[in-house]
């Protein structure tokens, strides 16, 4: 499957992944709306790491053994067949929190308002993830 | 065409059959379960009964799963006998089922204690879909209101929790000097503890029940302590046993729960187990124990599943985690949480219901716990499983942006590939 491959060297720390993954996954898609006019925001589905320096953008990584997939109690996290991504279906989960406590990643995060979780859905068949597409240094591939 | 006997309907049992068929096996599957119904999710019994959900929710795997993978399952019929020299599995209905291979996938039953008018009407455990209806039409037809839950453990708090909606006068009663004494700490106990009484749940800790007295339903429950409580409903939560009566006089060798080796294969040729009916390894003790989790069912029956088809996978074993929602306060906790003696090396941060512990012994991440602010609690898993050597970052692992980052660079790299089977 296609994946998203993380270069840490070219990282440079400026958090446009993350806010173009915001955008993304809002309502409208559109950078300006989705954080002027739409509350309560979507939450990023990845995570800038920072130390002095070095950073690095860091989303699921739709692995082959997934231990969210073992850890899911509703059915919600699932593997699509085709692409081989690892998916989540709001309308089954319950927020029982299971796939945070063993994501080795940790890159599921909490949806306090809607008590769900959030992850990474790779853009949902977009050509190249938002965060991928908007990187200006190549540090994240998507191949 | 081989023939494949499963005995059980739970997480173990399912995750078997999607590896077998997943792999493209065409075997025969026969299925034998003591429940009327399609598979269905044990935990989400609890967000049944509060409302949160409809039943239809608790069908995870769709209500055509038995169709879909090939499965002659057979209902409400649990097996009571296993006669391993002829490979035949007999049923209450008297019925006999042969295999080639079999797996025991029978989960755990809730522990009644010997007491007293355990019998009257009004006494519940939770553990079944059924459990579930039952206490909820009790509570509409006897329209019960004072309710009490003997143990304190995770199924006795997801019972209060549902039954916090119902707007009953809920008591719970512990055994132990507090609540969730085998996963969490003894602070976070006691936050979930100030937790519950604020939302007026009455805890009452070192106590249990001795007598429960009533015509012909409950009316009261008298404690050891000697104090009398009047009850119209009992729930008893204080823990699961490993479902294996049926195997006692059958050559399957058992301890508290069936004994496997990493394959999750008995001492019998051909048949295997997994799930709450096991013991399997605890990767901190390096002891065998039943561990009652939904991953763990998951994963040894996936194990299972794939030796079943002679394949040779590993199961190394896992240690005791959860995550329980209390009154909104979420909790994760994993492994040692309260150790004892001079081996361990403990890190905690505490702000308002924000609670972060972890433990360390050689240097090794061996437990932890988190309350209300549980994000990113699984790169601890992750380093508990991988015995991952913390001494060069120690200092750092209750930092806010604590992550990946800290974590050796090789290691990092490693993990990141290995994930997608690099
Ligand atoms: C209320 C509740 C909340 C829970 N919450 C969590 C949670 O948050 N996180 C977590 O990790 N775990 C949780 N668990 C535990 C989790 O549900 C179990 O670990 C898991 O279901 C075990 O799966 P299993 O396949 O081994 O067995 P089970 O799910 O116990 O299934 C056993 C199956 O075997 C059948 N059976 C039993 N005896 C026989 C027989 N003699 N013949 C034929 N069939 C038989 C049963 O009908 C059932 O289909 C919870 C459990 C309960 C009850």
């Amino acid at each position: 499957m296609k994946r998203i491959y993380i270069h840490e060297e070219y990282c440079i720390g400026c958090r446009l992944c993350e806010i173009h993954c915001i955008a993304q996954h809002s309502r409208s898609k559109k950078l300006i709306k989705a954080f002027k006019e739409e509350f309560p925001r979507p939450l990023p589905r990845l995570v800038v790491e920072e130390s002095g320096y070095i950073s690095f953008a860091l989303q699921c990584r739709h692995c082959e053994d997934a231990p969210c997939l073992s850890a899911c109690l509703t059915g919600a996290m699932y593997r699509d067949e085709k692409t081989k991504a690892v998916l989540h279906d709001k309308d089954k989960c319950v927020g029982c929190w299971m796939c945070i406590m063993v994501c080795p990643f940790g890159v599921i995060k909490r949806d306090e308002n809607n008590k769900i979780v959030s992850k990474c859905d790779l853009c949902n068949g977009e050509e190249v993830p938002a965060c991928v597409a908007n990187c200006p240094n190549e540090a994240l591939e998507y191949r | 065409m081989e023939r494949f006997l499963i005995i059980g309907s739970g997480p173990a049992a399912i995750s078997a059959i999607e590896t077998i068929r997943g792999k493209g096996s065409k075997v025969e599957i026969t299925l034998l379960s003591e429940e009327p119904y399609i598979p269905y999710s044990r935990p989400l019994i609890s967000y049944l009964l509060a409302g949160k959900i409809e039943e239809e929710r608790l069908f995870y795997k769709g209500r055509d799963f038995y169709e879909r993978y090939g499965v002659k399952a057979f209902l409400e019929e649990p097996a009571v006998e296993v006669n391993i020299r002829e490979g035949i599995v007999y049923s209450t209905k008297g019925r006999k089922f042969t295999y080639d291979k079999l797996l025991i996938a029978a989960g755990g039953k809730p522990i009644i204690p010997a007491v007293e008018g355990k019998e009257l009407k009004g006494v519940f455990t939770f553990t079944t879909l059924n459990d579930a209806k039952n206490i909820a039409k009790y509570l509409e037809v006897e329209k019960a209101e004072r309710v009490l839950i003997v143990g304190g453990g995770l199924i006795g708090l997801k019972a209060t929790e549902a039954l916090l909606e119902w707007n009953l006068n809920i008591t719970l009663v512990e055994l132990a000097d507090r609540i969730l004494s085998l996963t969490l700490d003894k602070k976070a106990s006691n936050i979930l503890q100030w937790r519950l009484e604020k939302e007026s749940v009455k805890v009452i800790t070192s106590n249990t029940v001795q007598e429960i007295r009533g015509q012909k339903k409950v009316e009261e429950v008298s404690l050891r302590s000697g104090e009398i409580l009047p009850c119209d409903m009992l729930i008893f939560a204080i823990g699961v046993a490993p479902s294996v009566s049926f195997l006692r006089e059958s050559g399957v060798e058992i301890n508290r729960g069936i004994i496997v080796n990493e394959k999750m294969e008995t001492n019998i040729p051909n048949i295997y187990a997994a799930g709450d009916v096991v013991e399997i390894k605890n990767i901190i003790s390096g002891k065998n124990q039943p561990i009652a989790i939904w991953p763990n069912a998951t994963e040894g029956g996936k194990v299972a599943g794939a030796n079943m088809l002679g394949e040779d996978k590993f199961y190394p074993g896992t240690f005791p985690m959860n995550s329980v929602e209390v009154c909104g306060i979420p909790t994760i906790s994993m492994g040692l949480t309260e150790p004892e003696g001079n081996d361990y090396e403990v890190f905690s941060k505490e702000e308002g219901i924000n609670y972060r512990k972890v433990i360390l012994r050689d240097n090794r991440v061996v437990g932890a716990v988190f309350v209300g602010n549980i994000e990113r609690a699984g790169i601890f898993c992750g380093l508990i499983k991988d015995h991952l050597d913390v001494s060069p970052f120690k200092s750092r692992l209750l930092d806010d942006d604590f992550g990946l980052i800290y974590l050796p660079r090789e290691y990092r790299k490693r993990k990141i590939e290995e994930a997608i089977g690099l």
